[in-house]
């Protein structure tokens, strides 16, 4: 053990009171000697516990082989399983117990007392600095860098024109146009029938209790085709509306004009980031978003009263058709769902 | 006649005038009984006047004793007005325990129930004949044999999984309400919480939600229900949360065990 030090070791009678003096090392707390270290039979059962964990490795690496060859795979998935289950156990356990050997020999037999190696100084001598900038320098003189000034320059504009396409790429990044008019337009216009999603059953007044809530889709939802896919998840995402039917005597003004009788549409889509919302308290008319507490008073124009969320939730104003059935007045004034770069403020 | 009566004081004698009455007070009753029709309604109002009864005993404390309701001073309800709930709901808050409640707090949990199945019976018939509302369902409505558990998944997950989780284990809501588990809830409840609408819970009528898409979504939840657990812990079954929990502190755990191992001075 090489422990050689400026510092001087820890003498409490002549501890430094002034600066500039030497600071004293507290130094290593001594140990006492493992078992193994005094025990030459402990030493050798810690030996053969190590030699037992390697070659148990060792077999155990075998009998991956045996394994590999003993379950050949036969196409079912039975068998498939009981050959990765046996694989993975043999070659886990070889790497376990190697790992387990390696450990038990450093805790066990290898020395443990605390080691000092010193730290070099980080910069070099002072021949070798002068000798390296005297390289530096010959290598300017042979390149004519300092010289040759019209290569030099070109290079430098070669570089600084090298980053300015990106000016342009990253714009693309920046407000777009149309986005806004595609983001805010759903599939709602004056006529437009509620229907309930799943069974798209179109929807009477009569048909809602007090406290009931549907969770419906505009009724041309259903005419987009199967195949288009991005259609109708976008439609998903814009279209998706709850119907609820609240006590009259409990809404302000504003919102009881939208609805019929205490019937209300808003949209299903959180103004947050857009997670389809219907936990519907309807003791207290709490609209709660599932996935960040986002709480919105569906009697109050779905104002937020709790939650990240920092807008109403739109409502979509509602009449009755010919035939009874609830209809949309036309489509959301403002657009729906989370906030967008372009979106206009209403 | 004489011999007759001379045996007048015979131990049998009591018997047989006993047994002669009996048979000509029955066969009179089988001549001059009311027809079952009548039967039937007088078993009706009998079982509405044992309902007042149980009423009045056990619920008109908050509920009024007519069922209009109670509303404190303060303004806030004690009980809400039972007017127009009909026997469906009687008979699902009082079948499952949650009424009569053991104190006026944010939910009435579910717990053992009080009344016997005649009486919850007799319950719904009187509060089911102060207005007219939604009627106790009859068994092929909420059968789930009868049920096609794919479509039930599909109206499951679009009208229920919100509040109560894709797999039925329920979920919390504001304030100290909960939508609660409904795993282990007989069919019946379910029909009948879905077409009242209890507590917090909104109303999908039978009109909007027909009977069969009921139907679909108690065969969804008792498929599911019926799944086996892969690997034999189910881990509350509500996903990603408890596996993830799981991974973080077991596992996590079981691997710095390790390395704190590793490190620590042999002895």
């Amino acid at each position: 053990m090489s422990h050689s030090s400026e510092i001087a070791p820890h003498d409490p009678g002549t501890a430094p009171a002034t600066r500039g003096v030497v600071l004293t090392d507290p130094g290593f707390k001594p140990r006492p000697p493992r078992l193994t270290d005094t025990d030459p039979k402990a030493a050798k059962r810690a030996e053969r516990i190590i030699a037992g964990a390697f070659g148990l490795s060792t077999l155990t690496a075998f009998g991956a082989i045996v394994a590999y060859l003993a379950l050949p795979l036969d196409g079912s998935l039975q068998r498939l399983q009981a050959s990765n289950l046996a694989l993975g156990l043999m070659l886990g356990l070889s790497t376990l117990l190697l790992g387990l050997g390696a450990i038990y020999w450093a805790k066990k037999l290898m020395p443990d007392t605390p080691m000092v190696q010193e730290r070099h100084p980080l910069s070099p001598t002072p021949e070798a600095r002068q000798a390296a900038l005297a390289e530096f320098d010959a290598g300017v003189e042979e390149s004519g860098f300092g010289r040759r000034t019209l290569i030099r320059n070109s290079l430098l504009g070669a570089l600084v024109a090298l980053p300015l396409p990106a000016v342009f790429l990253l714009g693309d990044l920046g407000p777009t146009q149309g986005v806004a008019q595609v983001k805010a337009e759903t599939l709602w216009e004056r006529g437009t029938r509620v229907v309930n999603d799943v069974t798209f059953e179109p929807i009477r007044p009569q048909d809602l209790e007090l406290g009931q809530i549907v969770n419906g889709m505009p009724a041309s939802y259903k005419d987009i085709p199967e195949e288009d896919h991005a259609e109708r998840l976008a439609q998903r995402g814009k279209s998706s509306v709850i119907l609820v039917r609240i006590d009259p005597a409990d809404l302000d003004d504003a919102t009881a004009a939208m609805g019929i009788d205490g019937i209300l549409c808003y949209s299903k889509i959180c103004t947050h980031v857009g997670c389809p919302l219907s936990l519907w308290e309807r003791t207290t008319n709490n609209m709660l978003c599932p996935c960040h507490q986002s709480t919105f008073n569906l009697a109050q124009g779905g104002r937020v009263i709790f939650g990240p969320a920092r807008r109403p939730l739109p409502l979509l104003a509602l009449e009755v058709d010919a035939e009874g059935y609830l209809v949309a007045q036309g489509d959301f004034v403002e657009p729906v769902g989370p906030s967008f770069w372009e979106r206009e403020r209403v | 006649m004489t011999a007759l009566l001379a045996k007048r004081r015979h131990p049998m004698a009591a018997v047989l005038v006993l047994a002669a009455a009996l048979v000509l007070v029955g066969g009179l009753y089988v001549l001059f009984a009311p027809d079952s029709r009548a039967d039937v309604q007088t078993q009706t109002s009998t079982q509405v006047a044992e309902g007042k009864e149980l009423f009045t005993i056990g619920c008109s404390s908050c509920h009024g004793l007519n069922g209009e309701g109670v509303v404190r001073d303060d303004g806030t309800v004690l009980g809400p007005t039972l007017i127009g709930v009909g026997a469906a709901s009687v008979h699902f808050q009082v079948d499952t325990g949650r009424m009569p409640m053991a104190a006026p707090n944010a939910q009435a949990p579910r717990k053992s129930e009080a009344y016997t199945d005649e009486q919850v019976q007799a319950l719904a018939a009187f509060v089911a004949s102060l207005a007219p509302g939604p009627a106790i369902p009859a068994e092929e409505q909420y059968d789930p044999t009868l049920g096609d558990p794919a479509r039930g998944g599909v109206l499951y997950r679009t009208n229920c999984a919100s509040c109560h989780n894709t797999s039925g284990q329920g979920g919390a809501l504001t304030i100290g309400k909960y939508a609660p588990k409904l795993t282990g809830v007989e069919p019946i409840h379910i029909y009948q919480a879905m077409l009242t609408g209890p507590q917090a819970m909104p109303v999908f009528s039978d009109a909007v939600l027909a009977s069969e898409d009921k139907r679909d979504i108690i065969a969804y939840l008792k498929t599911v229900e019926a799944q086996p657990d892969p690997g034999g812990l189910g881990i509350g079954r509500i996903g990603p949360v408890s596996e993830g929990l799981w991974v973080w502190i077991i596992t996590f755990g079981a691997l710095i065990g390790a390395a704190v191992w590793i490190g620590a001075k042999s002895s």
